[in-house]
């Protein structure tokens, strides 16, 4: 589950990191309060989850707090990027001298957590990567062991950027007392979002850009954190809130109420299957057919006939979808419980929509029986079915 | 050299009094596992389809030998259940919970890691050795058949559909392994492929890929660099996946440029690999491999 920035950066305070002054907005009105209140120019950051937010002009500055109203006025429930603004960050305006990037997540590959850190922040860091992969220094943690300070020093020190100037200045045998500090002040943010990371489960904590200011102090200009879904229930304060996420489309939200793993796509042909790989391969296959999937439906393994309904009713109810196919792959899940739930979806909706099904394994032929009763054809193999849902949509049209 | 069943794998069933242990403790008996035990905490004395019960793996492991664990603990109790069978030195430990937390699967991974126990999954379906009548695993065996192809996915159903493609074609299995739905799991393609490499049984590989991570680009690699000896071909599942939507399995997602079919389908085709475009094409691309 992705974090709002500003819940993000309350998450960072806990955890001893600096982060701008600021505070919440609502309304203009709030905006000109909060920028009052700092007294110095301020930005103005629309709270919504997609990337790119800057670029679309979800960021803007003001010089006062009047400005601020007038900015917060043109940006309050306006729409960036499919995404409607209710909440604005507002915070002082930092004075940076320099921009770097630190976050940790999780390395699938190495099956630990990743550590990295650059010297190239306020940029995408994954064009960084694609540019020069040595300008990210990385550190895979231990599990075990952890990451100390120290490592964590021993991470920023080999940030290509930052060793060069250090080789510098030992050549010109002066001792840079501030690049110490800064190595020092720059290892506590890595080792604080590790902490930070194992704490509250998160998949990523990254801070982009982490700011030097004029101070010498390292502030977290940006911050996003994602949580692991499968570890809300270790965290009472956002499992509730992973009920009705911001980035969710209205059926993806009533999905999530009917406890159905379920994502929306573009197309019009809707699919329901059992496992996600076999979501997946029906998916594609109906674009081999020349088709558009209208959306991913995994009824898990075992499904009873109630979630086969719940779904399948779900799916048929969305507008854009012209036809539906049903690949079901019978082992724990059985085939007249499949055939029980498409059978109450159709009498249910009373659609005219065409659906196609297929069915193979613990109890196909009940199954096959009990549609075909209803007027459903059954296929045994997803190829056929494909074709057979494309050429009833194409009826139906015409 | 890592195994997932040794020369007698003796079964213990981790959470076997709750209703998916029960079901699948009779589903492997049939098949022919020798399941020798169970464990649910508190429920020492009891028995499941004769399957005695005990309290914990130590106990499974001292009385009746076990030596390989399959988990059917729901996620929040199933990181102590996996700790439980590392501490008891079992072989292998499948780990068919799904919804595990991340945090958790790195930690028992890397314990089991540092052990040299293997752990498949966690969200896996197991794994099954038709030629062995051995499946430590919730499959459907009826659409398996003993032969000479090994498989490798990260995905059950999809297995499934395509193992059975491979038995209509009377092209049998050796051994086939779900190595996990989830971003964190404790064997990837690599480790299955030397697996495979070391097994006679095994003349060719069937390698199942889904959108998400870099496991297949990894496995190509190693498949070139390595000149690997016998034949191989894979499917990828999710061409039509757009980024940053998560499909189902925790570790199907497309983050940014990194984890897509393309990129997948590409490194594996420069390797050598040929990739079905649909899962029916795999029989056939094994059969032209192996000239039969």
């Amino acid at each position: 589950m992705k974090l709002f920035e500003f819940e993000a950066k309350q998450i960072l305070r806990k955890c001893g990191l600096a982060t701008p002054r600021g505070g919440v907005a609502s309304s203009p009105g709030e905006a000109v309060a909060i920028a009052k209140e700092l007294g110095t120019p301020v930005v103005l950051k629309a709270q919504i989850l997609v990337a790119g937010r800057g670029k679309a002009g979800g960021i803007k500055f003001a010089d006062d707090a009047e400005a601020a109203g007038k900015v917060a006025a043109g940006l309050i429930g306006t729409s960036i990027k499919g995404c409607r603004v209710d909440k604005l960050l507002v915070e002082e305006k930092l004075d940076i001298s320099e921009q770097f990037y630190a976050s940790v997540t999780i390395d699938r590959q190495a099956r630990r957590y990743v550590a990295l850190a650059s010297a190239d922040g306020g940029v995408d860091i994954e064009q960084v990567a694609a540019e020069s992969s040595a300008a990210i220094a990385r550190h895979r943690i231990d599990p075990s062991a952890g990451f100390s300070q120290s490592e964590a020093e021993w991470l920023v020190e080999r940030i290509p950027k930052i060793s060069q100037h250090m080789l510098k200045s030992v050549r010109e045998k002066k001792v840079d007392r501030y690049l110490k500090t800064d190595v020092s002040a720059f290892g506590s943010v890595l080792a604080a979002l590790f902490c930070l990371a194992t704490e509250y489960d998160a998949e990523l904590v990254e801070i982009n850009p982490l700011a030097k200011v004029a101070s010498g102090e390292f502030v977290a200009a940006d911050a996003r954190i994602i949580l692991d879904d499968n570890a809300l229930f270790r965290h009472p304060e956002f499992s509730d809130r992973g009920l009705s996420r911001a980035d969710d489309s209205p059926r993806e939200a009533e999905a999530r109420r009917q406890d159905l793993t379920y994502v929306d796509l573009s197309g019009d042909i809707g699919i329901v299957g059992n496992g996600a790989g076999l979501v997946m391969a029906t998916m594609d296959l109906i674009r081999l057919h020349g088709g558009e999937p209208a959306n991913f439906l995994d009824i898990g393994g075992g499904a009873q006939a109630e979630v086969i309904n719940k779904g399948l009713t779900l799916v048929m109810s969305k507008p854009e979808v012209k036809a539906v196919l049903v690949n079901v792959l019978g082992g724990i899940t059985r085939c007249d419980e499949v055939a029980r739930g498409v059978i109450e979806a159709l009498n249910g909706t009373g659609t005219k929509k065409p659906i196609a099904v297929r069915m193979m394994g613990t109890n196909e032929k009940e199954g096959t029986a009990m549609l075909q009763q209803a007027g459903v054809t059954v296929y045994a193999d997803m190829e056929t079915a494909a074709n057979e849902i494309m050429r009833l949509k194409e009826r139906q049209a015409a | 050299m890592k195994r997932i069943f040794g020369n007698n794998p003796r079964v213990v069933v981790q959470g076997i009094t709750g209703n998916q242990g029960k079901l699948h403790t009779e589903a492997m008996l049939k098949y022919g596992t020798k399941v020798v035990a169970g464990t649910t905490p508190g429920k020492r004395g009891q028995t499941v389809h004769g399957v005695p019960v005990y309290d914990t793996v130590a106990e499974a492991a001292e009385e009746q030998g076990a030596n390989t664990s399959i988990v059917f603990v729901p996620a929040r109790f199933a990181p102590a259940a996996v700790l439980d069978a590392i501490s008891a030195g079992m072989e292998t430990i499948v780990v068919i919970t799904e919804m595990i937390p991340q945090k958790d699967a790195i930690d028992f991974v890397d314990k089991a890691d540092k052990k040299g126990i293997v752990i498949v999954g966690p969200n896996t379906p197991g794994a099954i050795a038709p030629p062995k009548k051995a499946k430590v695993g919730i499959m459907p065996d009826h659409v398996f058949r003993a032969g000479n192809v090994g498989i490798v996915s990260r995905s059950g159903t999809l297995t499934y559909e395509i193992a059975s493609h491979l038995s209509s074609a009377r092209l049998g299995q050796s051994l086939c392994v779900g190595i996990g739905g989830d971003p964190i799991v404790g064997l990837d393609f690599i480790t299955v492929l030397d697996m495979f490499e070391a097994d006679e049984e095994t003349k060719a590989v069937v390698l199942i890929g889904e959108v998400g991570g870099v496991a297949e680009e990894m496995a190509a690699r190693y498949i070139s660099e390595s000149k690997y000896p016998k034949p191989v071909v894979a499917y990828i599942a999710g061409r039509s996946v757009p980024s940053g939507k998560r499909m189902g399995h925790a570790g199907a997602i497309i983050m940014g440029s990194e984890g897509t079919a393309k990129s997948k389908i590409d490194a594996l085709t420069n390797a050598g690999v040929p990739v079905a475009e649909r899962p029916s094409e795999i029989a056939a691309l094994v059969r032209t491999r192996l000239r039969i």
